[in-house]
Protein backbone atom coordinates (compact mmCIF):
# COMPACT_ATOMS: atom_id res chain seq x y z
CA UNK A 1 0.00 0.00 0.00
CA UNK A 2 1.07 3.60 -0.83
CA UNK A 3 1.41 5.96 1.98
CA UNK A 4 -1.17 8.69 2.55
CA UNK A 5 -0.82 11.65 0.45
CA UNK A 6 -0.99 14.00 3.19
CA UNK A 7 -0.92 12.82 7.10
CA UNK A 8 -0.93 15.42 10.24
CA UNK A 9 -0.40 13.63 13.37
CA UNK A 10 0.00 15.27 16.87
CA UNK A 11 -1.24 18.61 16.21
CA UNK A 12 -0.99 20.95 19.11
CA UNK A 13 -2.13 24.66 18.22
CA UNK A 14 -3.17 27.41 20.91
CA UNK A 15 -3.90 30.68 20.64
CA UNK A 16 -2.81 32.60 23.89
CA UNK A 17 -3.88 30.69 26.93
CA UNK A 18 -6.82 28.67 24.94
CA UNK A 19 -6.04 25.45 22.94
CA UNK A 20 -8.00 24.76 20.08
CA UNK A 21 -6.15 21.41 18.85
CA UNK A 22 -4.56 19.04 21.71
CA UNK A 23 -2.79 16.03 19.84
CA UNK A 24 -4.99 15.88 16.32
CA UNK A 25 -4.03 13.76 13.17
CA UNK A 26 -5.85 12.42 10.25
CA UNK A 27 -4.51 10.77 6.63
CA UNK A 28 -5.83 11.40 3.50
CA UNK A 29 -5.47 9.35 0.19
CA UNK A 30 -4.80 10.99 -3.19
CA UNK A 31 -8.44 10.64 -5.10
CA UNK A 32 -10.18 10.67 -1.33
CA UNK A 33 -13.17 12.69 -0.15
CA UNK A 34 -12.63 13.27 3.43
CA UNK A 35 -15.36 15.09 5.69
CA UNK A 36 -14.31 16.22 8.84
CA UNK A 37 -17.02 16.95 11.35
CA UNK A 38 -17.78 18.56 14.97
CA UNK A 39 -19.23 20.97 16.52
CA UNK A 40 -18.37 24.95 16.46
CA UNK A 41 -15.33 25.45 18.64
CA UNK A 42 -14.29 21.85 18.32
CA UNK A 43 -10.89 22.93 16.46
CA UNK A 44 -11.89 21.43 13.16
CA UNK A 45 -11.00 24.70 11.30
CA UNK A 46 -7.87 24.60 12.93
CA UNK A 47 -6.84 21.25 12.09
CA UNK A 48 -7.66 22.38 8.37
CA UNK A 49 -5.24 25.16 8.57
CA UNK A 50 -2.52 23.46 9.89
CA UNK A 51 -2.83 20.51 7.46
CA UNK A 52 -3.09 22.95 4.59
CA UNK A 53 0.15 25.20 5.86
CA UNK A 54 -2.01 28.34 6.70
CA UNK A 55 -1.34 27.55 10.04
CA UNK A 56 2.26 26.49 12.29
CA UNK A 57 1.45 23.96 14.52
CA UNK A 58 2.92 24.29 18.13
CA UNK A 59 3.87 20.73 17.70
CA UNK A 60 3.00 17.82 15.78
CA UNK A 61 4.03 17.45 11.88
CA UNK A 62 2.25 17.45 8.70
CA UNK A 63 3.70 15.20 6.05
CA UNK A 64 3.20 15.97 2.50
CA UNK A 65 4.30 13.18 -0.47
CA UNK A 66 6.95 12.33 2.08
CA UNK A 67 7.89 16.02 3.12
CA UNK A 68 7.45 17.26 6.68
CA UNK A 69 5.67 20.59 5.39
CA UNK A 70 5.12 22.09 9.29
CA UNK A 71 8.36 23.48 9.21
CA UNK A 72 8.73 25.36 6.23
CA UNK A 73 9.34 28.97 5.73
CA UNK A 74 6.98 31.27 4.76
CA UNK A 75 7.63 31.45 0.96
CA UNK A 76 8.13 27.82 0.87
CA UNK A 77 4.87 27.54 2.48
CA UNK A 78 3.00 29.89 0.21
CA UNK A 79 4.24 28.58 -2.54
CA UNK A 80 3.18 24.84 -1.93
CA UNK A 81 -0.54 26.44 -1.21
CA UNK A 82 -0.59 27.87 -4.40
CA UNK A 83 0.84 25.21 -6.22
CA UNK A 84 -0.13 21.60 -4.83
CA UNK A 85 -3.19 22.93 -3.02
CA UNK A 86 -6.88 24.65 -3.73
CA UNK A 87 -8.62 26.31 -1.23
CA UNK A 88 -12.59 26.81 -0.89
CA UNK A 89 -13.78 28.70 1.84
CA UNK A 90 -17.35 30.04 2.76
CA UNK A 91 -16.96 33.71 1.97
CA UNK A 92 -15.17 35.72 -0.15
CA UNK A 93 -13.23 34.54 -2.16
CA UNK A 94 -14.12 35.83 -5.43
CA UNK A 95 -12.28 39.06 -5.99
CA UNK A 96 -15.67 41.98 -6.42
CA UNK A 97 -13.82 43.96 -9.10
CA UNK A 98 -12.85 41.11 -11.55
CA UNK A 99 -15.18 39.34 -13.65
CA UNK A 100 -15.88 36.08 -13.35
CA UNK A 101 -13.68 34.57 -15.71
CA UNK A 102 -10.52 36.20 -14.44
CA UNK A 103 -11.38 35.10 -11.35
CA UNK A 104 -11.61 31.33 -12.44
CA UNK A 105 -8.30 32.47 -13.96
CA UNK A 106 -6.57 33.36 -11.43
CA UNK A 107 -4.41 31.06 -9.86
CA UNK A 108 -3.16 30.43 -13.44
CA UNK A 109 -2.46 34.07 -13.71
CA UNK A 110 -0.44 34.40 -10.44
CA UNK A 111 1.50 31.35 -11.33
CA UNK A 112 2.69 33.03 -14.56
CA UNK A 113 0.53 31.67 -17.45
CA UNK A 114 -0.26 34.39 -20.28
CA UNK A 115 -3.16 36.04 -19.73
CA UNK A 116 -4.69 34.69 -22.91
CA UNK A 117 -4.11 31.07 -22.15
CA UNK A 118 -5.33 31.22 -18.39
CA UNK A 119 -8.48 32.90 -19.92
CA UNK A 120 -9.19 30.29 -22.44
CA UNK A 121 -8.25 27.28 -19.60
CA UNK A 122 -11.31 28.93 -17.64
CA UNK A 123 -13.60 29.95 -20.50
CA UNK A 124 -13.26 26.08 -21.10
CA UNK A 125 -14.52 25.70 -17.31
CA UNK A 126 -18.08 27.85 -17.55
CA UNK A 127 -20.42 25.16 -19.04
CA UNK A 128 -18.86 22.50 -16.47
CA UNK A 129 -20.10 25.04 -13.64
CA UNK A 130 -23.41 25.56 -15.26
CA UNK A 131 -22.07 29.58 -15.72
CA UNK A 132 -21.99 29.60 -19.44
CA UNK A 133 -22.30 33.52 -20.65
CA UNK A 134 -21.88 34.68 -17.54
CA UNK A 135 -17.66 34.94 -17.96
CA UNK A 136 -18.11 38.74 -18.15
CA UNK A 137 -20.22 39.01 -14.98
CA UNK A 138 -18.94 40.24 -12.02
CA UNK A 139 -19.29 38.39 -8.57
CA UNK A 140 -22.23 40.83 -6.83
CA UNK A 141 -24.25 40.07 -9.76
CA UNK A 142 -24.37 36.07 -9.72
CA UNK A 143 -26.23 34.03 -6.53
CA UNK A 144 -24.73 32.59 -3.17
CA UNK A 145 -24.08 29.27 -5.13
CA UNK A 146 -22.89 30.17 -8.49
CA UNK A 147 -20.32 32.49 -6.57
CA UNK A 148 -19.50 28.90 -4.77
CA UNK A 149 -19.02 27.37 -8.19
CA UNK A 150 -16.41 29.88 -9.12
CA UNK A 151 -14.66 29.41 -6.08
CA UNK A 152 -14.80 25.64 -6.72
CA UNK A 153 -13.48 25.89 -10.41
CA UNK A 154 -11.11 28.58 -9.09
CA UNK A 155 -9.27 26.24 -6.38
CA UNK A 156 -9.09 22.95 -9.19
CA UNK A 157 -8.17 24.98 -12.19
CA UNK A 158 -4.28 24.73 -11.42
CA UNK A 159 -4.23 20.81 -10.75
CA UNK A 160 -3.74 20.86 -6.79
CA UNK A 161 -3.02 17.21 -5.15
CA UNK A 162 -5.36 18.88 -2.51
CA UNK A 163 -8.44 20.67 -1.92
CA UNK A 164 -9.00 21.76 1.68
CA UNK A 165 -12.57 22.94 1.48
CA UNK A 166 -14.08 24.90 4.96
CA UNK A 167 -17.84 24.94 5.45
CA UNK A 168 -17.88 25.37 1.32
CA UNK A 169 -22.05 25.36 1.59
CA UNK A 170 -22.71 26.93 4.95
CA UNK A 171 -23.94 30.07 3.14
CA UNK A 172 -26.27 27.85 0.78
CA UNK A 173 -29.60 26.34 0.31
CA UNK A 174 -29.74 22.87 0.04
CA UNK A 175 -30.30 22.82 -3.70
CA UNK A 176 -27.27 25.35 -4.22
CA UNK A 177 -25.44 23.49 -1.88
CA UNK A 178 -25.89 20.15 -3.69
CA UNK A 179 -24.69 21.39 -6.76
CA UNK A 180 -21.44 23.01 -4.85
CA UNK A 181 -20.74 19.40 -4.01
CA UNK A 182 -21.27 17.65 -7.04
CA UNK A 183 -19.00 19.63 -8.66
CA UNK A 184 -16.46 19.62 -6.01
CA UNK A 185 -16.62 15.62 -5.76
CA UNK A 186 -16.49 14.66 -9.23
CA UNK A 187 -13.77 16.46 -10.60
CA UNK A 188 -11.82 15.62 -7.46
CA UNK A 189 -12.37 11.98 -8.06
CA UNK A 190 -12.52 11.91 -12.01
CA UNK A 191 -8.49 14.18 -11.32
CA UNK A 192 -7.71 12.04 -7.90
CA UNK A 193 -7.26 15.01 -6.22
CA UNK A 194 -7.89 14.72 -2.51
CA UNK A 195 -10.31 16.56 -0.48
CA UNK A 196 -10.68 17.58 3.18
CA UNK A 197 -14.40 19.09 3.73
CA UNK A 198 -14.95 20.43 6.94
CA UNK A 199 -18.66 20.43 7.35
CA UNK A 200 -21.53 20.60 10.19
CA UNK A 201 -23.53 19.43 8.26
CA UNK A 202 -24.18 15.99 7.40
CA UNK A 203 -25.91 16.40 4.17
CA UNK A 204 -22.49 17.79 3.15
CA UNK A 205 -20.56 15.20 4.55
CA UNK A 206 -22.71 12.57 2.85
CA UNK A 207 -20.75 13.22 0.03
CA UNK A 208 -17.53 11.76 1.50
CA UNK A 209 -15.98 8.56 1.50
CA UNK A 210 -14.69 8.84 5.43
CA UNK A 211 -16.28 10.66 7.83
CA UNK A 212 -14.20 12.10 11.30
CA UNK A 213 -15.29 13.92 14.11
CA UNK A 214 -13.34 16.14 16.06
CA UNK A 215 -14.10 17.21 19.56
CA UNK A 216 -12.10 18.70 22.04
CA UNK A 217 -9.01 19.18 19.70
CA UNK A 218 -8.75 15.70 19.06
CA UNK A 219 -10.14 13.30 16.34
CA UNK A 220 -12.52 11.46 18.58
CA UNK A 221 -12.11 7.85 19.19
CA UNK A 222 -15.36 5.94 18.58
CA UNK A 223 -16.67 4.85 21.90
CA UNK A 224 -17.64 1.59 22.06
CA UNK A 225 -21.14 -0.14 22.58
CA UNK A 226 -22.42 -0.69 24.77
CA UNK B 1 -42.65 -3.04 21.04
CA UNK B 2 -40.38 -0.31 22.93
CA UNK B 3 -42.87 -0.56 25.72
CA UNK B 4 -41.86 -3.63 26.28
CA UNK B 5 -37.98 -2.45 26.40
CA UNK B 6 -38.96 0.35 28.41
CA UNK B 7 -40.43 -2.01 30.76
CA UNK B 8 -37.77 -4.02 30.81
CA UNK B 9 -34.99 -0.65 31.85
CA UNK B 10 -37.46 -0.17 34.59
CA UNK B 11 -37.47 -3.29 36.07
CA UNK B 12 -33.48 -3.78 35.60
CA UNK B 13 -33.73 -0.15 37.82
CA UNK B 14 -35.86 -2.15 41.01
CA UNK B 15 -38.74 -4.79 41.22
CA UNK B 16 -41.72 -3.39 40.82
CA UNK B 17 -45.50 -3.74 41.03
CA UNK B 18 -47.59 -3.40 37.57
CA UNK B 19 -48.95 0.01 39.17
CA UNK B 20 -45.53 1.00 39.70
CA UNK B 21 -44.11 0.62 36.32
CA UNK B 22 -46.97 2.25 35.04
CA UNK B 23 -46.46 5.20 37.10
CA UNK B 24 -42.76 5.52 36.39
CA UNK B 25 -43.06 5.02 32.86
CA UNK B 26 -45.50 8.06 32.52
CA UNK B 27 -43.41 10.03 34.35
CA UNK B 28 -40.03 9.39 32.16
CA UNK B 29 -41.59 8.39 28.85
CA UNK B 30 -45.70 8.97 29.02
CA UNK B 31 -45.48 12.83 29.12
CA UNK B 32 -47.87 12.89 25.98
CA UNK B 33 -49.23 8.84 26.00
CA UNK B 34 -49.82 7.38 29.32
CA UNK B 35 -50.33 3.51 29.36
CA UNK B 36 -53.23 1.83 29.82
CA UNK B 37 -53.32 -0.81 32.32
CA UNK B 38 -54.23 -3.33 30.24
CA UNK B 39 -51.44 -2.68 27.97
CA UNK B 40 -48.81 -3.19 31.17
CA UNK B 41 -50.20 -6.33 32.06
CA UNK B 42 -50.59 -7.78 28.42
CA UNK B 43 -47.29 -6.79 28.17
CA UNK B 44 -45.81 -8.14 31.58
CA UNK B 45 -47.81 -11.40 30.59
CA UNK B 46 -45.84 -11.23 27.38
CA UNK B 47 -42.37 -10.80 28.57
CA UNK B 48 -43.23 -13.25 31.46
CA UNK B 49 -43.98 -15.72 28.57
CA UNK B 50 -40.71 -15.16 26.90
CA UNK B 51 -38.87 -15.64 30.06
CA UNK B 52 -37.16 -11.93 29.99
CA UNK B 53 -39.22 -11.19 33.45
CA UNK B 54 -40.52 -13.49 36.54
CA UNK B 55 -42.47 -13.07 39.32
CA UNK B 56 -40.38 -12.09 42.44
CA UNK B 57 -42.79 -12.00 44.93
CA UNK B 58 -46.54 -12.30 45.69
CA UNK B 59 -48.24 -10.26 48.18
CA UNK B 60 -51.66 -11.01 50.09
CA UNK B 61 -54.45 -9.78 48.58
CA UNK B 62 -56.12 -10.30 44.98
CA UNK B 63 -55.42 -8.61 41.39
CA UNK B 64 -52.93 -8.43 39.23
CA UNK B 65 -51.59 -5.72 41.30
CA UNK B 66 -50.13 -8.43 44.01
CA UNK B 67 -47.25 -9.34 42.00
CA UNK B 68 -43.84 -8.14 42.15
CA UNK B 69 -41.96 -8.59 38.63
CA UNK B 70 -37.78 -8.82 38.18
CA UNK B 71 -36.58 -8.87 35.12
CA UNK B 72 -34.18 -12.26 34.29
CA UNK B 73 -30.75 -12.82 32.90
CA UNK B 74 -32.31 -13.24 29.30
CA UNK B 75 -33.80 -9.81 29.98
CA UNK B 76 -30.99 -8.32 30.85
CA UNK B 77 -29.69 -9.48 27.69
CA UNK B 78 -32.26 -8.68 25.27
CA UNK B 79 -32.51 -5.00 26.64
CA UNK B 80 -28.55 -4.77 26.33
CA UNK B 81 -28.81 -5.59 22.49
CA UNK B 82 -32.04 -3.90 21.92
CA UNK B 83 -29.92 -0.83 23.31
CA UNK B 84 -26.83 -1.47 21.74
CA UNK B 85 -28.34 -1.50 17.97
CA UNK B 86 -29.10 1.36 16.42
CA UNK B 87 -31.85 2.07 14.78
CA UNK B 88 -32.57 2.42 10.97
CA UNK B 89 -34.00 6.19 10.36
CA UNK B 90 -37.16 6.18 10.06
CA UNK B 91 -40.11 9.23 10.60
CA UNK B 92 -41.25 8.96 14.28
CA UNK B 93 -37.81 7.75 15.54
CA UNK B 94 -37.07 10.18 18.02
CA UNK B 95 -39.68 8.50 20.63
CA UNK B 96 -37.39 5.14 20.71
CA UNK B 97 -33.97 7.30 20.31
CA UNK B 98 -35.22 9.35 23.09
CA UNK B 99 -36.31 6.28 24.95
CA UNK B 100 -32.47 4.18 24.53
CA UNK B 101 -30.66 7.49 26.37
CA UNK B 102 -32.78 7.66 29.16
CA UNK B 103 -32.43 3.62 29.51
CA UNK B 104 -29.07 3.52 28.90
CA UNK B 105 -27.96 6.63 31.30
CA UNK B 106 -30.74 5.69 34.29
CA UNK B 107 -28.84 1.86 34.03
CA UNK B 108 -25.04 3.61 33.91
CA UNK B 109 -24.47 2.41 30.40
CA UNK B 110 -22.42 4.34 27.75
CA UNK B 111 -25.18 6.68 26.35
CA UNK B 112 -22.32 8.50 23.94
CA UNK B 113 -21.59 5.44 22.38
CA UNK B 114 -24.91 4.62 21.77
CA UNK B 115 -25.70 7.81 20.38
CA UNK B 116 -22.13 7.23 18.39
CA UNK B 117 -23.03 4.43 17.10
CA UNK B 118 -26.85 5.56 15.97
CA UNK B 119 -24.60 8.96 14.47
CA UNK B 120 -22.84 6.30 12.44
CA UNK B 121 -26.01 4.35 10.86
CA UNK B 122 -27.75 7.73 10.23
CA UNK B 123 -24.84 8.55 8.40
CA UNK B 124 -24.09 5.68 6.88
CA UNK B 125 -27.85 5.52 4.95
CA UNK B 126 -27.05 9.40 4.65
CA UNK B 127 -24.74 8.32 2.17
CA UNK B 128 -26.35 5.72 0.28
CA UNK B 129 -29.21 7.66 -0.28
CA UNK B 130 -26.80 10.62 -1.57
CA UNK B 131 -25.00 8.40 -4.02
CA UNK B 132 -28.58 7.17 -5.50
CA UNK B 133 -30.30 10.24 -5.96
CA UNK B 134 -27.75 11.65 -8.03
CA UNK B 135 -28.50 9.00 -11.05
CA UNK B 136 -32.22 8.75 -10.11
CA UNK B 137 -35.34 10.89 -11.58
CA UNK B 138 -36.49 13.58 -10.01
CA UNK B 139 -39.51 12.07 -8.37
CA UNK B 140 -37.09 9.73 -6.82
CA UNK B 141 -34.67 12.32 -5.94
CA UNK B 142 -37.08 13.75 -4.26
CA UNK B 143 -38.37 11.29 -2.05
CA UNK B 144 -34.69 10.54 -1.49
CA UNK B 145 -34.12 14.84 -0.09
CA UNK B 146 -37.39 13.88 1.70
CA UNK B 147 -35.61 10.91 3.74
CA UNK B 148 -32.54 12.98 3.69
CA UNK B 149 -33.80 16.06 5.92
CA UNK B 150 -35.76 13.57 8.16
CA UNK B 151 -32.42 11.93 8.88
CA UNK B 152 -30.78 15.29 9.08
CA UNK B 153 -33.32 16.59 11.78
CA UNK B 154 -32.77 13.35 13.97
CA UNK B 155 -28.80 13.79 13.75
CA UNK B 156 -29.59 17.05 14.65
CA UNK B 157 -31.21 15.93 17.65
CA UNK B 158 -28.48 13.10 18.23
CA UNK B 159 -25.89 15.97 18.54
CA UNK B 160 -28.20 17.92 20.51
CA UNK B 161 -28.74 15.32 23.50
CA UNK B 162 -25.39 14.42 23.33
CA UNK B 163 -24.12 18.00 24.48
CA UNK B 164 -26.48 17.54 27.50
CA UNK B 165 -25.92 14.31 28.83
CA UNK B 166 -24.39 15.33 32.28
CA UNK B 167 -27.63 17.16 32.75
CA UNK B 168 -29.63 14.69 31.88
CA UNK B 169 -27.95 11.93 33.45
CA UNK B 170 -28.29 13.97 36.94
CA UNK B 171 -31.93 15.03 36.24
CA UNK B 172 -32.58 11.49 35.77
CA UNK B 173 -31.13 10.32 38.81
CA UNK B 174 -33.05 12.86 41.13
Amino acid sequence: MSPPMLTGAGLRKSFGPVPALRGAGLSIEAGEVLAVMGPSGSGKSTLLHCLAGILTPDAGEVIFDGQRIDRLGDAQRSRLRRTAFGFVFQFGQAVPELPVLENIALPLLLAGQRRRAAMATAARWLPRLGLDGLGQRLPGELSGGQVQRVAVARALIAGPRLVFADEPTGSLDSVAADQVMELLVDIARAERVGVVVVTHEARVAAYADRRLTVRDGHVAQRATVP
Amino acid sequence: MTVSYALLGLLEEADRHGYDLKQSYDRRFGASRPLRFGQVYRTLAQLQRDGLIEIAGLEAGAGPDRKRYSITPEGVTDLERWLSEPEDPQPHLQTVLFQKVVLALQSGRNAEAFLDTQRDRHLAVMRELTAARRTAALQDSLLADYQLFHIEADLRWIDHAAGRLETLAAEIQL
